[in-house]
């Protein structure tokens, strides 16, 4: 038996108030394609970046082959063979293709000079194999979010690679792109190199894969030849038991409508949407990123101007121009990116809370701050938010605490309607679970609650109702007894019901 | 991509287009107001332009480098200011005194160099604390001016040399030196930015950081070249500039940083870094000077060049706004 | 949890650390000359820092709330060249209004091109400094302004007026400290003065509406100029078009001297009025020590760097930062 190409060994990460890695071990051998799963949050990209030396482990060791190694930054990393296609873009937009592929590495002529024909030569050559349709002069600034991913892959092809780390390549491919991709994956195989495989499709993972190690809340779950498991097995090994993710089976009154959407339209985003919530009912909105779930939350929100189509909130039609506007109808967004947009980091976890309603908490011309502390108690119980104190920076609280604050914060406002946008994403799954039962709860209290979200399990825990989204339309909207996996996979990727097989 | 496209295309030819705009409303305008009988665009009215654009003209290429690689640098006037006065004042130090007129390049020589230690000071600076190249240089800016009155108190220093005074007075192929000077360092830093992988490398930084720093480029020493490659343009736009005039206030050169990023800006380079060119810049510094000048030609004093060359500025960036802005769909935020 | 601690632990010792530094100054200073601690000393230079002081409160809002203001120095210049023309023309009486009028006007442009236009603080004050002062110069067509009867006026006792035995200008800093003081910490508006320079996405997210408070902190700027220029034109009942030309970088020295991130989000006014008194004492300490007003240059440039050096490295835990 050949040695590993790579082998990472017992890694130990802590951050602040959350223990990120937890003993991962786990090795690639030459021309394997490995899987890395586990939910988002289970620590994928902090074993990454470890391996890449942006982060270095509290403990444990990395090999490659024989040797340990110590990654001091990604200089480091590539000097050693190991290339990163980062999920989050990481080129410069002004340059060009050629530039990108190359970057920090121009070929060089005297006086300091880059050597414009070899580095062409060398990117045609690189471009040709994956077969695209632009050339090495193109500014990446005007290619599709689709071929920049192709230059992050062409990157890989550049270097002596010894292993190779795909995060979530495909998230933004076509389906002919993706052949592309798995025709260079083969190649790189063929070549003896690693290759390690981060992504959340089954169906890709079965596809390409050899084995499949598995990540949960940091901790090592164990690694599976692909070709002896299935998928219940390997989602049995990501989540554990600590989840429900049963079929919602909850059956209670339904209230009025209370959010009506007719014809809905915004551009490009997405086209002619209509669907209705009422209160008591959690509508789940599944589909593929990019397929115009959080821009139909944005402009419900006030935050985009649709283009045509009606709102209507308790059967009256409203315009909503701002988030104020949004806000005092009773509108409440917990918003996809809870760093960017949910929180201020450097603001007290009781500030961040009461934002949303600081023009109305006065005590006489100043903000009231008993009645703040009082609504952050509150919450604090009622949520169970660990923090030391309300005074504590929201940047210092782990990501479930986080992301308790945001949903205090909207809570916090007695909303009509709470739209939920990826409420789960990069927190444990203890407050996972916690945030699901929440939800439950709001609707059984008569809260109109729409829920996007991109994990399946999710959306069939919570929802009475399922709107499957494809490429800026609703596809189908399924009632918990109707939808199945199946069903539900092929609306979103775009098959009509009934022409499947 | 399209309309991208075309508001790039638009923006990189916006500014050559204002300065015809210019040259056209000066000739007419000039015909019913001015004081003299000459035509705007008389050669050498013209020419005399392009040579007193030199002294801002190159400082502005070497601030092009610096914001495309996504940095600022307020303190080029007092750098200015520093190396002018070592210019004159070492000239008469008594080390010298048996040189001769080969006093002339040694002054040369020891005025570049402390104008390139300091530019490479603040560079090293902004590199190993990470404080902000806006704080450090808004700091040096003020350390600087303090060095120029600490070195030679708050008297005027002169020195005439007249061999230098005729090498600058000189003409070219009707050029004359300053305006050598300004295309020749306009090519140089051309051919920097466009051509050296230390250019791309700035360019990319600039554009994108984190990505730079992934791919492995040494962010760090390319921030320093680049400072000091903009103290010793600072510093040769002084030498320039008082070879020919011969006295230095301790104060010459303030507002220097405005005139110079506002040539910058209007030359298309992005404040945030990643993106601009030096031939945009060239255009910018071209535009400023055709408006003093034109301002002055049909009778509006100095207050009007200030008002009207900060509401271009202002209103370059309002136009910039609205070409970029990609529709109703946007997100408000 | 620990490196939580350690933080917390940084994040003190470098605010207190503004501190320490002005209290080993003073201590210094008194060493070095007795007098300067004296009462007439300290009085002294807190009455002239007072107006750039005024002006460091206003900026310190606009500073916070994510932005810069280079163009306060010529904006006040253009407060004191005005008021001084109305004070012959009009009286005292309209020309103080009329004055904070026109300068809150100014405030307010600069505040729609960056609040509602969302156009780069930094380019539209470098810019609005020349046109200001191109405004000035129109105005005052380029002469120096004076009153013409400069005994009988009463309008000299903003800038030389004393009230319980202290210099007006003195009271008017602490009264305006004291009450912008509250006003950021204590009322909505400051909160979301925070919150926008903070996270202006975030603050958006939150139902902020980010255009109108950034409107506002450069209203509220250029009312802080309108005083200083005010208090300028008062001490000195004439006034050269230039009076205000580089105060910018004092007042925003001081501002960042006080810890406020350039980035936005962080500072208050007490902070902000220390940062004034470290660099009013120091010029003070410096000349009582017979050194020229020059050596001060040299000495801010070395503090601010040191401050804000200190202030960052606290918060990554490392001296030196670890770019390659």
């Amino acid at each position: 038996m050949t040695d590993p190409v790579l082998r990472l060994e017992n890694i130990v990460k802590t951050f602040p108030g959350v223990r990120a890695l937890d003993g991962v071990s786990f090795s690639v051998m030459p021309g394997e394609v490995h899987a890395l799963m586990g939910e988002n949050g289970a620590g994928k990209s902090t074993s990454m970046k470890v391996l890449g030396g942006i982060y270095q482990p509290d403990s444990g060791d990395i090999f490659m082959g024989e040797k340990k190694v110590t990654m001091s930054g990604p200089l480091e990393a590539k000097s050693m063979g190991i290339v990163f296609i980062h999920q989050e873009l990481s080129l410069a937009e002004e340059l060009s293709v050629a530039e990108n592929i190359y970057l920090g590495e121009l070929p060089r002529k005297s006086f300091g000079r880059v050597d414009w024909a070899r580095l062409a030569d060398q990117t045609n050559a690189i471009l040709k194999k994956l077969n695209v349709s632009f050339d090495a002069k193109t500014r990446v600034g005007d290619l599709s979010i689709a071929n920049q991913q192709m230059v992050e892959i062409a990157r890989a092809l550049t270097v002596d690679a010894k292993a190779v780390i795909f995060d979530e390549p495909t998230a933004s491919l076509t389906d002919a792109e993706k052949v592309v991709l798995f025709d260079v994956i083969a190649d790189l195989k063929a070549d003896g190199v690693g290759i390690i495989y981060i992504s959340h499709r089954m169906e890709e993972i079965f596809k390409i894969t050899d084995r499949i190690s598995i990540l949960r809340d940091g901790q090592y779950q164990g690694t599976v030849v692909t070709a002896d498991t299935n998928e219940e097995a390997v989602t049995q090994m990501m989540i554990g038991r600590a989840l429900d993710l049963s079929r919602n089976a909850t059956h209670h009154d339904l209230g009025d409508v209370a959010l009506e959407v007719r014809g809905l339209s915004c551009g490009k985003l997405y086209q002619d949407v209509s669907f209705e919530v009422r209160r008591g009912e959690v509508v789940g909105f599944y589909g593929l990123i990019g397929a115009g779930r959080t821009e139909i939350a944005e402009t419900l929100f006030g935050l985009r101007d649709p283009s045509s189509g009606q709102i209507l909130l308790d059967g009256q039609e409203v315009r909503l121009h701002s988030p104020a506007d949004a806000i005092a109808r009773g509108i409440s967004l917990v918003p996809e990116d809870r760093k960017g947009q949910g929180l201020i980091l450097g603001m007290s976890c009781r500030d961040n809370m009461t934002l949303p309603q600081v023009d109305t908490l006065k005590a006489g011309p100043f903000v009231a701050e008993r009645a703040e502390i009082d609504i952050f108690d509150q919450y604090r119980a009622r949520l169970d938010i660990r923090t030391p104190s309300w005074k504590t920076q929201a940047g210092n609280l782990s990501g479930g605490n986080q992301q308790k604050i945001v949903i205090g914060k909207w809570l916090s406002m007695q909303p009509k309607v709470l739209i939920v946008d990826e409420p789960t994403r990069g927190i444990d799954v203890g407050s996972k679970s916690e945030i699901h039962k929440l939800l439950r709860e709001l609707a059984a209290q008569g809260y109109a609650v729409m829920i996007i979200s991109s994990e399946m399990p999710e959306v069939l825990h919570v929802s009475d109702r399922i709107v499957a989204m494809y490429s800026g339309r609703i596809m189908r909207t399924f009632t918990s007894d109707e939808v199945t996996e199946d069903n539900l996979i092929q609306a979103i990727s775009g098959i009509k019901s009934g022409q499947a097989a | 991509m399209q309309v991208n496209k075309s508001s790039n295309a638009l923006k990189s030819g916006a500014i050559w287009g204002f300065i015809v705009l210019e040259l056209i409303f000066f000739s007419i305008a000039g015909e019913f107001l001015s004081l003299s009988d000459k035509a705007f665009m008389d050669t050498e009215n013209m020419l005399l332009l392009l040579k007193q654009s030199a002294p801002i003209g190159i400082i502005a290429m070497g601030m092009t480098l610096v914001m495309v690689n996504g940095n600022i640098d307020l303190s080029v006037g007092a750098t200015f200011a520093i190396a002018a006065m070592i210019l004159l004042d070492s000239m008469t130090w008594t080390v010298f005194a048996g040189l001769g007129d080969w006093v002339i390049p040694v002054a040369w020589v020891l005025a570049l160099a402390v104008g390139t230690l300091l530019g490479a000071l603040n560079g090293l600076i902004v590199w190993k604390t990470g404080v902000d190249a806006f704080i450090v240089t808004l700091g040096s800016m003020l350390g600087f001016r303090g060095l120029v009155f600490m070195v030679n108190g708050e008297n005027p220093t002169s020195h005439l040399n007249w061999t230098l005074v005729d090498f600058a007075e000189a003409k070219f192929l009707g050029f004359a030196t300053a305006t050598w000077f300004l295309l020749a360092v306009t090519l140089v830093i051309w051919f920097i930015m466009a051509k050296t992988v230390h250019g791309r490398n700035a360019y990319a930084i600039g554009n994108n950081r984190e990505a730079a720093v992934n791919a492995g480029i040494r962010v760090g020493p390319h921030m320093v070249i680049n400072f000091a490659i903009i103290g010793f343009l600072a510093a040769l736009s002084a030498v320039v500039f008082y070879s020919e005039s011969g006295s230095v206030n301790p104060n010459d050169g303030q507002l220097y940083e405005l005139w110079v990023i506002t040539a910058v800006v209007l030359g298309g380079t992005k404040i945030t870094g990643g993106a601009g060119s030096v031939i945009g810049t060239l255009g910018g510094v071209i535009a400023i000077q055709l408006l003093r000048k034109g301002l002055g030609h049909i009778g509006a004093d100095t207050s009007t060049v200030n008002l009207v060359i900060g509401l271009i500025l202002i209103a370059v960036l309002v136009l910039d706004r609205q070409l970029n802005v990609r529709g109703k769909e946007e997100l408000k935020v | 949890m620990a490196t939580m601690t350690k933080q917390q632990i940084g994040g003190i010792l470098a605010r207190q650390g503004i501190l320490i530094a002005f209290a080993v100054f003073m201590i210094a200073f008194t060493f070095a000359n007795p007098k300067f601690l004296s009462v007439d000393n300290v009085l002294s230079v807190v009455r002239s820092s007072a107006i750039l002081g005024v002006m460091a409160l206003g900026v310190t809002f606009v500073v916070i709330g994510g932005n810069l203001d280079l163009s306060v120095g010529s904006m006040m210049s253009f407060s004191t060249i005005v008021v001084l023309d109305l004070h012959d023309s009009i009286g005292p009486f309209l020309a103080i209004p009329a004055m904070f009028a026109m300068t809150l006007c100014l405030g307010a442009f600069i505040g729609f091109l960056v609040g509602y236009l969302r156009l780069n603080s930094l380019i539209v004050t470098l810019g609005m400094l020349s046109a200001i002062h191109g405004l000035t110069l129109t105005y005052s067509g380029g002469k120096n302004m004076d009153i013409a009867d400069k005994e009988g006026t009463w309008f000299s006792v903003f800038g030389q007026g004393t009230a319980l035995g202290i210099p007006v200008p003195i009271l008017m800093f602490i009264a305006l400290a004291a009450f912008l003081g509250i006003v950021l910490a204590k009322t909505a508006f400051g909160r979301k003065v925070y919150a926008v320079g903070g996270n202006g996405t975030a603050a958006t997210f939150s139902g902020i509406r980010r255009a109108r408070t950034v409107f506002l902190c450069y209203l509220l700027s250029s009312g802080c100029v309108a005083t200083a220029g005010l208090m300028q034109a008062s001490r000195s009942l004439g006034s050269q078009n230039t009076v205000g030309q580089g105060l910018e970088l004092g007042v925003l020295a001081a501002v960042i001297l006080g810890g406020a991130s350039l980035l936005g989000g962080s500072g208050t006014i007490f902070k902000t009025v220390i940062g004034v008194l470290i660099l009013g004492f120091i010029q003070n300490g410096l000349l009582l020590m017979g050194l020229q007003f020059y050596v001060q240059f040299v000495v801010t440039w070395v503090i601010i760097i040191l401050a804000v050096w200190l202030d960052i490295a606290a918060k990554r835990g490392k001296l030196w930062s670890p770019l390659a």
